[in-house]
């Protein structure tokens, strides 16, 4: 057999534009025609296997480019191929190698014992029965649905639904899974399964994996690769801990003192914020959190603290500023 | 290429009708987890549709004739009429939630699923409780071919059945073309009960109690008249109130064919432009 080659582009994207037309209403009748480039040539390669995180802020063209690959929506220039095929021209002969998660409406029968909502994916997709049986055990298994299939949906908590959801879009081996915001509004018990579930998925049956989030612990724990999107374009393409260099990015530390006291001076942190006792300061995130702590430990006395990662829109949003920056120095 | 576009099309029919069975027993199976609420919601339907008979034959009450037309005539009218919607209402009848599906979000849920968006919205809230309908207006349709003073000839018995398919295949068209509609303007749903609803209810009265003008439109532009007004004034003897040919009272398959085409164009653009729009 011969050995994969290294770069098997799954996901093939090459200067694709979505451009919508906006009409704002500016009178009673009146209407302002406006064009929205939501996607601004965006190109990357996904390759077979691969794990990626793709994030951005609201609005930034994320939602757009997962229904772009999806077939939902058709794209307005560039050239798109999933598994070589040209999703909105093929929409459902591309269904039955996709699966997708919408992590904010559940495709799932409400009214209905989990198992049915399995049981029409199985006819729908035409899932051969022994394939079926044979993948339906193992998501159960993973996923830990077993005592949930006789329980209607509407009854399932979040998180539960989640796993749930997740399966229904397993169920037909899909080569390739999207995931939009997987874990939101999720416990932490639940956060923890589905990422699990979703590393097993990766490593153990190389299924491609992309996935939109706002939390960077997603990122962080599953994904080798992050893609930044911000206003249709793409800001970042690599691996997280770049991201972060490039961001300038900086962490929290929240301290609680004894009593009140001045601003605490150490180092490269500096004092964002004092209320009463306790006291934020913000330090690059690539120094030590375990020097500067203990250099504030030394000099101060300290209660509690705690390290706050750095919020990944703040991260962006920094990197999109400076961005500008760079274009207004290169103009002028 | 021409062979395998009718192939191609050919099974996209059989595909969607799969769909289509599939996600239509899913709501079936929904609704019966409410018993009690699907055996009220029945009875309900039957009640409300049985009024809205109740109100012609209070009408008839007072006069003898509506527009010169008799009781038994005019209930031949309503049966038709109310058959022929109730099937397009049981097949079709929850494509308005369409705008609704396109507004939060779910209608994407469809587009990538390996099935026909058409069938899948089509079948979207399938619900046997409009069966109610269905059974009210047979019933009228029944009390009229046995009441109504007609010397059947073979071409009129054949109309029947065929008044009921084309009719039921116009208010098909209507539905899914006010769906297409609904993809352009989401909160239309109202627009689109307009035409349905309202169709329905223009259709049980005769058509010379409406102004020609109206009457036109209802033939030549919306051709909603096929449903019953032009082949059952055949089959009365009656005269249509504006000048047809004979041979249009057996138009009706030929207009249910052609209405058929344009919602399906229609539709087509329809999802065209919202996977171009994406609104």
């Amino acid at each position: 057999m011969k050995p994969e080659p290294v770069m098997d582009p799954f996901i093939e994207l090459d200067r694709v534009e979505k451009v919508f037309d906006v009409r704002k209403k500016t009178g009673f009748l009146k209407r302002e025609r406006r064009q929205v480039r939501a996607v601004d040539s965006i190109s990357f390669t996904v390759a077979r296997g691969e794990m990626v995180g793709y994030i951005g802020p609201n609005g930034a063209g994320k939602s757009t480019t997962i229904k772009m690959l999806t077939g939902i929506l058709t794209p307005s220039g560039g050239r798109l191929r999933v598994a070589g095929i040209d999703p909105s021209r093929e929409r459902t002969r591309l269904a039955h190698r996709i699966g997708v998660v919408f992590g904010q409406r559940t495709t799932l029968w409400w009214d209905l014992p989990l198992i049915d909502s399995y049981k029409l994916m199985h006819r729908m997709y035409r899932i051969p029965d022994g394939r079926y049986r044979e993948n339906l055990d193992r998501l159960v298994e993973h996923l830990d649905l077993g005592a949930l299939l006789d329980v209607p949906v509407r009854q399932l908590s979040l998180g539960q639904r989640m796993r749930g959801d997740i399966a229904a879009a397993l169920l037909h081996d899909p080569e390739v899974l999207y995931l939009d915001e997987p874990t939101i509004g999720l416990d932490v018990i639940s956060k923890a399964k589905v990422r699990e579930f979703l590393r097993e998925l990766n490593t153990e049956r190389a299924t491609t994996v992309l996935l939109t989030t706002h939390d960077l612990q997603d990122i962080e724990q599953l994904c080798s690769r992050v893609m930044v999107i911000d206003h249709g374009r793409m800001m970042y393409d690599g691996p997280l801990a770049g991201l972060h260099e490039v961001g300038e990015s900086e962490r929290t530390l929240v301290v609680d003192l004894e009593r009140e006291l001045p601003p605490i001076e150490a180092g490269p942190a500096r004092v964002v914020k004092v209320e009463g006792p306790r006291q934020w300061l913000a330090f690059p995130a690539a120094e030590s959190a375990a020097v500067l702590v203990a250099r504030i430990a030394a000099e101060y006395p300290l209660v509690d603290l705690s390290v706050r990662e750095p919020d990944i829109e703040a991260v962006i949003a920094k990197m999109y500023a400076e961005q500008a920056e760079r274009a207004e120095r290169a103009v002028s | 290429m021409g062979d395998t576009g009718a192939l191609a099309r050919r099974s996209a029919l059989v595909e969607g009708l799969r769909a289509y069975r599939l996600i239509a027993g899913m709501w079936v199976r929904s609704s019966m987890t409410y018993r009690t609420s699907f055996v009220v919601t029945v009875f309900g339907n039957l009640l409300v549709t049985g009024l809205d008979f109740v109100a012609i034959l209070l009408m008839f009450s007072q006069v003898d004739s509506l527009g010169g037309w008799s009781m038994p005539e005019v209930a031949l009218l309503y049966g038709l009429s109310a058959t022929a919607f109730g099937i397009a209402d049981l097949v079709l009848g929850s494509m308005d939630v369409l705008g609704a599906r396109i507004r939060d979000g779910s209608f994407d849920t469809l587009l990538v699923r390996p099935a026909p968006v058409l069938a899948q919205i089509g079948a979207d809230r399938f619900a046997l409780r409009r069966l109610g309908r269905i059974t009210q207006g047979a019933v009228v349709l029944g009390y009229a071919l046995v009441s109504v003073d007609v010397d059947w000839s073979a071409q009129k018995v054949l109309l029947v059945p065929v008044m009921l398919v084309s009719g039921a295949v116009i208010f098909c068209s209507l539905f899914v073309a006010g769906a297409a509609f609904q993809i352009l303007v989401q909160d239309a749903s109202e627009v689109q009960n307009a035409f349905t609803y309202g169709g329905n209810t223009l259709l049980q009265y005769p058509p010379s109690v409406f102004g020609k003008d109206l009457v036109r439109g209802v033939t030549f532009m919306l051709p909603l008249a096929f449903v019953n007004w032009v082949p059952a004034a055949y089959v009365l003897g009656r005269p249509y109130p504006i000048g047809l040919p004979e041979w249009a009272a057996f138009a009706s398959p030929l207009v249910a064919a052609v209405c058929c085409a344009s919602a399906g164009l229609a539709w087509r653009s329809g999802l065209r432009s919202y996977r171009s729009t994406g609104s």
